[in-house]
């Protein structure tokens, strides 16, 4: 079963290691970790960030690349951009070996990292913009349009002057990724984008990332711990946990083999004993309000008619299962097949 | 501005690339800090009092006698301002190495690793302290003044090994910042250590060798070869003994012993970024 995860269900990406934009061949990361164990002696071990990932993606792509803290995210995407030389197997971006041509590859990806900011912390933003322009050799007129276009849709014409310390987070997010954009990059990567991010700020963060995807045929990889990022924007997510790939595919796939479940909070108008329906469970009853699971693949509208015809409904929501539930429940699924 | 995006990895290309690379981006930190001009001056002006603070030492040691170690006030301030100029060009071209570590700790290293410029050159130039010009000022105007006030013959050789000195000794320094800052990979708290090494050579080298002990200046002629910045070439200008028995053509391997210092820096450096893992996110 274990195999299976990976190969049985893989999806876009099960074309092999040929041809792809980005491709991973058995690529590995093992880090040396020393610990103190007295006052002089260490202890070495190995830790495998990331243990043998294979995946290919095509120009053009978007995919999300998810996995609980920990899992060998960012070090797949530090891998890919040059700032880690793998331990081990093939890696290639646009034909470019990262860790050995980085410079030469910086020219032809774009970088957001959402826990920290490329552009200079000190200077207005229209500086870092203007030192991009010359660092990357953007020819003028394309350097000109590319920010005109920029301003206008991330919304930073009033924010140029702005030192980058001042900016908001939202703010600084959306600087960053015009930053990342400025040098026609073809691949695009981004380090959890949202993170931190209010609902709209989130919202307008992705809505440009699809145009970009679909208007400039940019190729995106996107790690985040947001499922609803991946559900908005990505046909294909690759799930990673402990270093290995666990799924591969489009994102319904995933709900399927997780066998994960939904959850519909109701409010009722008085409390009452916990609410008898098909298909649905109690798990949580808090005063009036009550906690249902249902299967992650069944719909809620029949659920909720059913409810509202039986009981006295005040309001209710339907939570989408984390990614965490859904790995462990992937996790619970093979230790008992 | 040529649109040549080949960008090469041989040698001479990267150091081009890091040249410009460094004068774009030192170049921006200049106009950012030219905005405040009056606030630039004053910092300058500080700057150059604060450091000629040292130099007002030695003036008060010299109040009290005639000569420190059989050298005069003049032939002192020969050493010190040969020190001083050197390292103060160092310290403004490359003294922002220092934060290096502080970037690999908070992971904002990173970034430096996606753009398309030599890493050094950005680390070096980040932050460009103008301020800092105030030292070459000082070290200057003490130089100027003991060029006309010792009392040498002036040849040609000696005279040559004036500038010789400055830029061999600046070169040197900058070694020390770089292997300093490679060291930082390493052991992210390097940075005073790397103080240690540059501040403190600047200062021990504002004093005559003659005032130290044999094992101190064998030290610092054969294995830290800080002796070249200005000890073993001056003591040849002024005709002063050096305490270590080495021929008279050694004087003039400064540029020499530059060179091999710059090549090793350059190993340690690509060593430590080689060696570099990035943080945890």
């Amino acid at each position: 079963m274990a195999d299976g995860v990976t190969d049985g269900v893989t999806g876009v990406g099960a074309g092999g290691v040929t041809g792809g934009f980005i491709e991973l061949d058995r690529v590995e990361k093992v880090f040396d970790v020393r610990k103190k164990t007295g006052f002089l002696r260490r202890e070495r071990h190995q830790v495998r960030a990331v243990d043998s990932i294979s995946f290919s993606v095509a120009r053009g792509e978007m995919v999300g690349y998810i996995g609980p803290n920990g899992a060998g995210k960012s070090t797949t995407i530090k891998m890919l951009t040059g700032i880690l030389t793998p331990s081990g197997g093939r890696l290639r971006v646009a034909g470019i070996d990262p860790s050995r041509e980085r410079t030469r590859l910086a020219h032809r990806i774009g970088v957001v990292f959402g826990q920290r900011t490329t552009l200079w912390w000190d200077l207005p933003l229209i500086d870092s913009y203007k030192l991009m322009h010359r660092m990357y050799r953007i020819p003028d007129g394309r350097y000109r349009e590319n920010l005109d276009r920029l301003v206008e849709l991330l919304d930073l014409g009033a924010l140029l002057d702005v030192p980058v310390r001042q900016l908001s987070l939202g703010q600084r997010m959306r600087g960053d990724i015009a930053a990342a954009l400025l040098h026609d990059p073809e691949v695009l990567y981004l380090d959890e984008p949202t993170i931190g991010l209010d609902v709209v700020s989130k919202a307008n963060v992705r809505e440009f990332l699809r145009e970009v995807n679909t208007e400039r045929g940019t190729t995106v990889l996107l790690t985040t711990h947001d499922l609803q990022d991946i559900e908005q924007l990505c046909s294909r997510v690759m799930v990673i946990d402990h270093g290995r790939m666990m799924y591969d595919g489009p994102l319904t796939g995933l709900h399927e083999i997780g066998d994960s479940e939904r959850t519909l909070v109701v409010d009722l108008e008085r409390e009452l004993p916990p609410i008898e329906v098909e298909s649905a469970r109690v798990v949580k009853v808090e005063g009036p309000r009550q906690w249902l699971a249902f299967p992650a693949s069944a719909s809620a509208a029949p659920l909720v008619a059913r409810i509202a015809a039986e009981y006295p409904l005040v309001d209710l929501s339907v939570r989408e299962p984390d990614i965490e539930a859904v790995i462990s429940r992937m996790y619970a699924e093979k230790a008992t097949s | 501005m040529g649109e040549t995006t080949k960008v090469g990895s041989t040698a001479g290309s990267r150091v081009t690339d890091g040249l410009r690379a460094y004068l774009l981006i030192a170049g921006m930190w200049i106009r950012a800090g030219m905005t405040y001009r009056t606030s630039f001056v004053v910092t300058v002006f500080g700057n150059l009092l604060l450091s000629g603070l040292d130099f007002v030492g030695i003036l008060l040691m010299f109040s009290q006698v005639d000569s420190l170690g059989g050298w005069t006030l003049p032939e002192v301030a020969f050493l010190y301002g040969l020190s001083v100029t050197a390292f103060g060009i160092t310290d403004l071209l490359l003294g922002s190495s220092e934060v290096l570590g502080t970037r690999i700790r908070d992971g904002s290293f990173d970034t430096l690793l996606v753009r398309p410029v030599p890493v050094l050159a950005q680390v070096a130039a980040d932050q460009f302290p103008l301020r800092r010009f105030g030292r070459v000022i000082q070290g200057a105007l003490v130089l100027g003044w003991a060029l006309f006030a010792v009392d040498v013959d002036w040849t040609a050789p000696k005279a040559l090994l004036v500038p010789v000195m400055l830029v061999s000794g600046a070169v040197i320094f900058g070694a020390i910042f770089v292997a300093g800052a490679a060291f930082q990979f390493l052991a992210q708290d390097a940075a005073q250590v790397q103080n240690a090494f540059t501040y403190g050579g600047t200062t021990l080298l504002q004093y005559p060798p003659t005032l130290f002990g044999k094992d101190l200046v064998r030290g610092v002629t054969f294995v830290l070869p800080l002796a070249f910045v200005n000890w073993l070439p001056a003591s040849y200008v002024l005709g002063r003994p050096y305490p270590l028995d080495l021929p008279t053509w050694v004087t003039y391997l400064s540029p020499l012993a530059a060179g091999v210092c710059c090549a090793l820096a350059g190993v340690l450096w690509r060593t430590g970024l080689r060696s570099y893992r990035s943080t945890g996110s």
